[in-house]
């Protein structure tokens, strides 16, 4: 038989148990929903975390250092290569490399230091620490009070809450609840800081006529100065969280920060280079457009003789744990449909009882064994077929609803709302295709049974 | 798949020898047809009669390639059926046979015309062609204005008539019918049979008729064979009543 007439003929069967028929497709759908549903929820989770992650900044980041940082401590990369004093010093020439490599947005040095900040008098020692205009976007500062620094060299700063708190007088003890960041922003925002800190000048009297002189070692001195800075944010996250005992509590913008020349810790050891306005750098950080060209960009930045480091293998893990997720939750998603597929083999063996007298009016007129089993097949998969894509609707359904109302309740709890659902839609073409092949499956032993029927005795059934 | 031409070849001869069909039933074994030798020629106009229980319904399923022998041959156009595959069984069935059954045997879900068709869709016979033939071979046992009506709708008259246009359909060489009148009057009956025989004169088909009632044999049939627990007892040509003597004819 030709596919359109088996097509029209099994549709037709269908129709004429419509019940019977429609229950089962409504318990493949079911089935179907279910696998959509748990597998979009996976999906969606795995797509908010890899969103987050990338937000987070940390894994389209490199981290370039010096090997001359590397001091005894034993690292395979200090054991193989040129000795730590004989290595490249990471100085602004060597940034201004990196930044040209294929893949790389920015490269900006990493300015960190310790300090006396005054507020109202008082004196406070902090971190400091520098950022570019692109960490704006980080996701440290969702729920941040106020704005972000207006220009990349305005002398504004940004407070981490726990130094707003210090600021404040405000510091929790333990076992109370933290204070609302709201709370802690509103008297402290567009109010003045004065930064105290050491500068590096170079000497006036020896002023470098080359680039070559330069390098060459000049004098330099070290003045105390101040600096004002206007409060313009409170973030309530910790934007480096993963620096541990020296993260930074206050932030400047990455030129004004420059611009003050620092006395850095590596300006000691390197004072035969620094002494210029090209300074040496303790570590740059390098943005990557993908993460995944960051192995690549890490691999040209060895080559050049630095040490880098990336969190791109937890990255990894994290891929693994999300397969794995998924995989779990397909198989409890796929147990209705095998349930689902128990009452296709139920209804198609009650059809075969049913039609006896069919199949061997068939078989009388010319059907052959193929033709009775190909409608049996085409019955079964025209039941997936339908009840797929019912089920396709239904389970994006379910994961809307479960979406929104996880979302009502984040909110009443005053969290941020996300989507942590999806569709894509591969799941769909799949959803559907596995319904229709579990069918066919199911098909099998109905289909061989109904062909095989011996059509003297099927006449005989009343 | 080829369509089988507009005038069957004279093809339509039967041979069996020494035909066994037994099958168990607990414990006794039932010789339900034993031992039959026959020769049908083609075109011939052949009634099986006896007894029910006699093995004239197994005779005719074992030449309808419906069953098989437990032993001996029936031969059909120079092809042993016991022989032909479970496949070239049901291309036989398609090609050169065609049935019609005391019961009808309509699938009620369908229409008369999707009916008649049904054979068509089997031999992948190309939709718009198919329609035409349907309609051409209700025209042809007089249900034209009925095509689109359910079996449960018409009468057993009707209902047979469109049993023997979907027999034709196919245009097979030999015509097997089994008890066609057993559930109809005896006007109705005379209908069919006068169409049986319009197809057997008509159109040089081999016709085979089961039936236990010796007046209809005796009325139509050239020949009348009379089977008694499984064995052929009788077997003698006959001169049925002319066609012209029939005046409740179908009408065209």
């Amino acid at each position: 038989m030709k596919i359109p007439d088996l097509a029209e003929l099994a549709l037709r069967n269908l129709r004429e148990s419509l019940l019977r028929n429609s229950l089962t497709t409504v318990g493949i759908s079911v089935g179907v929903a279910s696998l959509v549903a748990m597998l979009s929820l996976g999906i969606g989770l795995q797509q908010m975390a890899s969103r987050r992650l990338g937000k987070s900044g940390l894994f389209d980041t490199v981290i370039v250092s010096s090997r001359r940082e590397m001091r005894g401590m034993g690292r395979e990369e200090e054991r193989n290569g040129p000795a730590p004093g004989e290595s490249r010093v990471l100085d602004e020439a060597a940034r201004v490399e990196i930044e040209h490599l294929p893949n790389v947005l920015e490269a900006y040095p990493d300015i960190r230091f310790n300090t006396e900040l005054r507020y109202e008098d008082k004196p406070h020692l902090t971190t400091i620490s520098a950022l570019p205009a692109s960490a704006k976007s980080n996701d440290a500062f969702e729920g941040m009070q106020g704005n972000y620094f207006s220009s990349d060299s305005a002398p504004e700063a940004i407070l981490q809450k726990s130094f707003a708190e210090e600021l404040l007088g405000k510091t929790p003890k333990l076992g109370t609840p933290e204070p609302n960041v709201a709370d802690l922003a509103a008297p402290l925002l567009g109010k003045e800081l004065i930064m105290r800190y050491a500068q590096r000048e170079t000497t006036p009297s020896n002023p470098a006529a080359s680039p070559a002189d330069a390098l060459a070692g000049t004098a330099y001195s070290v003045v105390s100065r101040e600096q004002k800075l206007k409060i313009v944010g409170v973030s309530d996250l910790d934007p480096e969280s993963m620096r541990g005992p020296t993260r930074a509590k206050v932030f400047l913008p990455l030129k004004l920060a420059e611009s003050l020349h620092v006395m850095q810790a590596t300006d000691l050891r390197e004072v035969s280079r620094a002494a210029s306005d090209l300074p040496v750098y303790q570590s740059v950080s390098v943005k990557v457009a993908k993460p995944s060209q960051v192995q690549t960009v890490e691999d040209a930045i060895k080559k050049m003789g630095f040490t880098t480091f990336s969190i791109l293998d937890a990255s990894r893990s994290i891929q693994t744990f999300f397969k794995v997720l998924d995989v779990f939750l397909g198989i409890f998603g796929s147990l209705a449909l095998a349930v689902a597929s128990i009452g296709i083999v139920n209804t198609l063996v009650m059809a075969i009882l049913e039609r006896r007298r069919e199949i061997g009016i068939m078989k009388a007129i010319g059907a052959s064994d193929g033709d009775v089993k190909k409608l049996f097949f085409a019955e079964a998969g025209a039941m997936g077929l339908l009840g797929g894509m019912a089920g396709v609707a239904l389970g994006w359904a379910i994961g809307k609803v479960i979406n929104t109302g996880t979302n009502v309740y984040l909110r009443s709890q005053s969290l941020p709302a996300d989507n942590f659902w999806a569709v894509p839609w591969w799941l769909v073409l799949f959803a559907i295709g596995f319904a229709v092949l579990v069918s066919l499956i199911s098909g099998l032993y109905p289909a061989g049974r109904a062909a095989r029927l011996d059509p003297v005795q099927a006449l005989r059934y009343e | 798949m080829a369509i089988v031409p507009a005038n069957p070849p004279a093809n339509g001869a039967i041979r069996t020898e020494n035909l066994c069909r037994h099958y168990p039933m607990g414990e006794t074994l039932i010789r339900a047809v034993d031992g039959v030798s026959l020769a049908v020629r083609s075109g011939e106009f052949v009634a099986l009669l006896g007894s029910s229980g006699s093995g004239k319904s197994s005779v005719l399923n074992l030449i309808a390639g419906l069953d098989r022998p437990t032993s001996g041959s029936v031969v059909v156009q120079d092809k042993d059926l016991a022989k032909l595959s479970r496949e070239e069984l049901a291309k036989y069935r398609l090609h050169v046979v065609g049935m019609v059954f005391q019961s009808f045997n309509l699938i009620a879900s369908m229409t008369l015309a999707e009916n008649v068709e049904l054979p068509l869709r089997f031999a992948e016979v190309d939709r718009d062609k198919r329609e035409g033939l349907a309609r051409e071979a209700l025209q042809r046992v007089g249900l034209k204005a009925r095509t689109n009506h359910r079996p449960s709708e018409l009468s057993g008259g009707e209902q047979q008539r469109a049993a023997l246009a979907r027999a034709l359909i196919n245009r097979p060489q030999l015509l097997l019918a089994d008890e066609p009148t057993g559930n109809l009057d005896s006007h109705t009956g005379t209908e069919i049979m006068n169409l049986l025989r319009e197809f057997n004169e008509g159109l040089g088909m081999t016709v085979v008729m089961v039936t236990h009632e010796r007046v209809l044999a005796e009325r139509y049939a050239r020949r009348m064979i009379v089977l008694a627990d499984g064995k052929l007892i009788d077997d003698r040509p006959n001169v049925p009543a002319s066609a012209s003597s029939e005046t409740n004819g179908v009408q065209r």
